[in-house]
């Protein structure tokens, strides 16, 4: 039986070992799906992603903070079925000012050097979500909901 | 040839493609001795029918439900019979197919062969796989021979198998298997020779029966038995068997037949035959340098080697492992039939002896001396009846399963659990109760003032046939207030068994589950109908056992639940004197001991941590067991953790508990489905689930840390999933 403490190890393993997450917005009601390239913060209390302000996503989350991200192990393999761990993420998004917040800057740099450009560019947005709830699948169809925000 | 190489081709470098038991033939061979003709089956045959089938993903997927180290050993025997229909249930594919049987076709003909497993090492433990795995012989046409095979590859599954790699902390992912295939040899006389004994290395055993060795393997056959000096090769010691019967070739396969008056009266090696069998062994330890445990038979007058392999005994042999207790329980046919015997004709009415006589002692009359006298009596008594449970109880339970093996390998299902239902329609005790619940309840949904009447105790309205039937029911299954093995707190009286009436009466009587016996009658004749002769007579012996064995996992229980009430009963009157006693009145000091001693021993019912719920700030939105009751239910759960939980039940609620104790099926007719937290399909809950249709899921280790009495679950019984409805995090 798992602790929460080792629920928790096991996610940062997943987001230490992942670079992208699939992330959902809405327009109107109509899901959206884009890949992201994301960070998280070591308390598992925020998700960062860097997006062009002109993008769908960040239109769509701009009207409607609330998102959930797709962060996952799989390898395209049959294995993954009884392997991969998957992990569905849901929480408020916000834009940030990359200037008042250069420690989570600094966190998402590290993660992706090569963005360095992108990330720096006025154009670009840092998006900061603020998680609510982790839910992780393993074993296939076994679900544990983690809850972060209290 | 990817698939097929012929034993003379084998070469030292082809044991991961080929295993060891092949690997050791072909040394054999190559040195001159007789062994059979033999085709080795690569391991890449294997791994090509995996993929092809896609069973290499599924095989994980049953391995990966939960975590394997949280699986009892009743779950892995469930995951073995899933994963041995797999491969029943999957063809070769036909290219694989075309090449494996043209190739025995043009060796063997149409002449019987023996299909062997033979498992590359997957580590230097390798040697100790021996036994583990499936064999065959005498096994007749293409398309018996292909089906083996499969059967051997899913052996590599077998609970044994994965019970020792579980032990062993082996990788379950990456192992194969190759087949050995070789002509049957049809010795008069065989065994098995150690060319050194585990107990002392001067010496070496050798043990023969006659016809073939299958009987003393798998110790159906007792065999004579000599030790022999290493050096002199001088016979030191001959134990004789009683030889009655010996394993001889069927029409296919083999059976069990009676020796002649000769045979019974000669031991199947002379002096000299000994002699020959142990030199022969010896050959094969100087060839592989290493102590060799060696199976031989003769033929005529040939002396071949059926195999060789390294000596090893078990390791971690320490003192709690069971796994030498696991084994034991695949019994033979024979074995499980003379357990029944005793079973039936002994333990049974000894435990209803002991429990009546338990029964009648007045206790009010002991003294306080006699009373602590009667209660270590008592202990004692359970005590030996637990041990019997684990002795032979359990153990029986194996008829079923080996009626299961039998019936998916003849039938092959599509539902692995069919054969379940051909047991299924036996009367059981717990059945019973519950039928006698069902009458006091329509008795009280007619006319309510009998229950008013009756647990207000006026005397003069009391219904005479209500009482006498609440009684009866008294008398036979106990007043329902200690109804869980090992529970503690039994009061004295008819409320619980009262409260559960009413609960029943406060709801229509349940659709009957549908009339089976026809369906029954058609499985079983179904089933019996693919035999032939004497063949027709043994599957429906083994019909018939694997009834019994059924009936008895649900009966064994509640007899002992008998003889464990009368231990509380009397110390229900000890506790009772003791608070009664003043503080310097002067009784018998054994009298509280006794007590102290057993209220220190006993340990409540579980109590799955549920007090760190509280402080958790994660829960279980889906949990995922075994399918054990097909079918799908929404409900409050409710959370047995103590026998007197079991009287709040109330209808539509969802059974959570560790284990359903056939003491405590008295409320699955209020359930809407059942889960548990031990798992496999054999256990009680998945017996009574399957006998009630609820749906079932057994084995979610943590149901009791994060279901709590009131939440709303939705038990998926053919998925073996719960899902826990969302209550929003404090």
């Amino acid at each position: 039986m798992e602790s929460s403490g080792e629920i928790k190890k096991r996610l940062r393993e997943l987001f230490e070992a992942q670079k992208l997450a699939v992330l959902s917005t809405h327009d109107n009601g109509q899901p959206y799906a884009s890949l992201v390239a994301f960070a998280v913060t070591s308390d598992l209390k925020y998700f960062l992603f860097v997006t062009p302000k002109t993008t769908r996503k960040f239109a769509n989350l701009t009207a409607d903070p609330r998102v959930a991200f797709m962060v996952d192990s799989r390898s395209n393999e049959d294995a993954d079925f009884h392997r991969a761990i998957a992990v569905t993420v849901t929480g408020t998004a916000g834009s940030i000012k990359k200037n008042a917040h250069p420690d989570l800057l600094r966190l998402y740099l590290a993660r992706h050097p090569h963005l360095e450009e992108f990330v720096r560019a006025p154009t670009a947005a840092l998006v900061r979500v603020a998680v609510s709830r982790y839910y992780m699948v393993h074993h296939f169809q076994h679900v544990l909901e983690l809850d972060i925000s209290s | 040839m990817r698939w097929i190489l012929p034993i003379d081709r084998v070469n030292p470098d082809d044991q991961s493609r080929v295993g060891g038991k092949a690997t050791a033939l072909a040394a054999l061979k190559s040195e001159g001795f007789p062994v059979p003709d033999s085709v080795c089956i690569t391991t890449d045959a294997y791994h090509a029918y995996l993929d092809t089938t896609g069973l290499r993903e599924r095989i994980q997927l049953e391995l990966h439900r939960k975590e394997f180290d949280h699986m009892r050993w009743e779950e892995i025997w469930d995951c073995a019979m899933r994963i041995r229909n797999l491969f029943l249930g999957k063809p070769m594919p036909l290219d694989l197919a075309d090449e494996i049987a043209s190739e025995l076709e043009s060796r063997f003909g149409d002449r019987p062969v023996a299909i062997r497993s033979s498992a590359p090492g997957e580590d230097a433990r390798q040697a100790s796989f021996a036994g583990l795995h499936e064999s065959f012989i005498n096994i007749r046409g293409t398309e018996a021979v292909l089906d083996h095979i499969r059967l051997v590859w899913s052996s590599l599954w077998s609970d044994a198998a994965l019970l020792y790699r579980k032990e062993v902390g082996l990788d379950l992912e990456h192992s194969a298997m190759g087949v050995l295939v070789q002509e049957t040899l049809v010795g008069e006389r065989s065994g098995v020779a150690f060319t050194r004994s585990p107990h002392d290395e001067h010496l070496g055993v050798i043990e023969a029966v006659y016809g073939l060795n299958q009987g003393l393997v798998d110790g159906t056959v007792q065999p004579d038995r000599w030790m022999v000096n290493r050096e002199s090769i001088r016979i030191l010691e001959h134990t004789p068997a009683e030889r009655r019967h010996m394993v001889s070739a069927a029409k296919s396969g083999v059976s069990q037949v009676a020796l002649s008056t000769d045979q019974i009266h000669d031991s199947p090696l002379q002096p000299e035959d000994v002699e020959r069998v142990f030199r022969q062994a010896l050959r094969a330890e100087q060839t592989f340098d290493s102590p060799q445990d060696v199976e031989w038979t003769i033929r005529g007058e040939t002396l071949y080697v059926l195999q060789s392999r390294p000596i090893t005994t078990w390791t971690n042999q320490a003192e709690g492992d069971k796994r030498g207790w696991y084994l034991s329980l695949h019994r033979s046919f024979e074995n499980l039939r003379s357990l029944r015997q005793r079973i039936e004709h002994q333990l049974i009415p000894e435990m209803v002896d002991i429990a009546r006589e338990m029964a009648e002692t007045d206790l009010t009359r002991l003294s306080d001396t006699q009373l602590a006298d009667e209660i270590r009596r008592r202990v004692d008594i359970n005590m030996k009846w637990t041990s019997v449970y684990w002795a032979d109880f359990i153990p029986f339970a194996h008829g079923i399963r080996l009626f299961g093996q039998v019936y998916n390998d003849t039938i092959r299902p599509d539902d692995p659990y069919e054969f379940m239902d051909l047991l299924g329609a036996t009367p059981m005790a717990s059945l019973e109760r519950n039928r006698l619940l069902e009458e006091l309840a329509a008795m009280v949904r007619e006319d309510r003032s009998r229950m008013e009447a009756y647990e207000n105790q006026e005397t003069d309205h009391v219904d005479d046939a209500f009482a006498r039937k609440i009684e009866a029911f008294i008398e036979k299954f106990g007043d329902l207030s200690c109804p869980v093995t090992g529970g503690t707190q039994c009061g004295q009286g008819p409320e619980a068994l009262l409260r559960i009436v009413a609960e029943i009466a406060a709801h229509p009587p349940p659709a009957k589950p549908p009339a089976r016996s026809d369906d029954v009658r058609q499985l079983a004749q179904a089933f019996l109908d693919r035999f032939e002769d004497e063949e027709k007579d043994r599957a429906a012996d083994l019909l018939d056992l694997a009834r019994a064995s059924y009936r008895l996992r649900d009966d064994d229980n509640i007899h002992m639940g008998r003889i464990e009430a009368q231990l509380h009963a009397a110390m229900r009157e000890a506790r009772f004197r003791l608070e009664r006693r003043h503080e310097d009145e002067l009784g018998d000091d054994r009298l509280s001991r006794i007590v102290s001693e057993i209220n220190g021993s006993e340990t409540g019912p579980n109590r799955a941590v549920a007090d760190e719920q509280s402080t958790r700030s994660f829960r279980a939105r889906q949990l995922v067991g075994q399918p054990a009751g097909p079918g799908i239910c929404r409900g409050k759960a409710r959370v047995i953790g103590t026998s007197a939980d079991l009287a709040d039940f109330r209808y539509g609620e969802v059974l959570v508990c560790d284990s359903v104790d056939p003491n405590m099926t008295f409320v699955v007719p209020l359930a809407a489905g059942i889960l548990e937290r031990r798992g496999g399909m054999l256990i009680h809950g998945a017996i009574i689930a399957r006998e009630y249709g609820l749906p079932c899921v057994t084995g979610i280790t943590d149901a009791t840390l994060f279901i709590q009495t009131g939440d709303t679950v939705t038990v998926d019984g053919y998925l073996g999933i719960v899902t826990v409805e969302a209550v929003e995090f404090i």
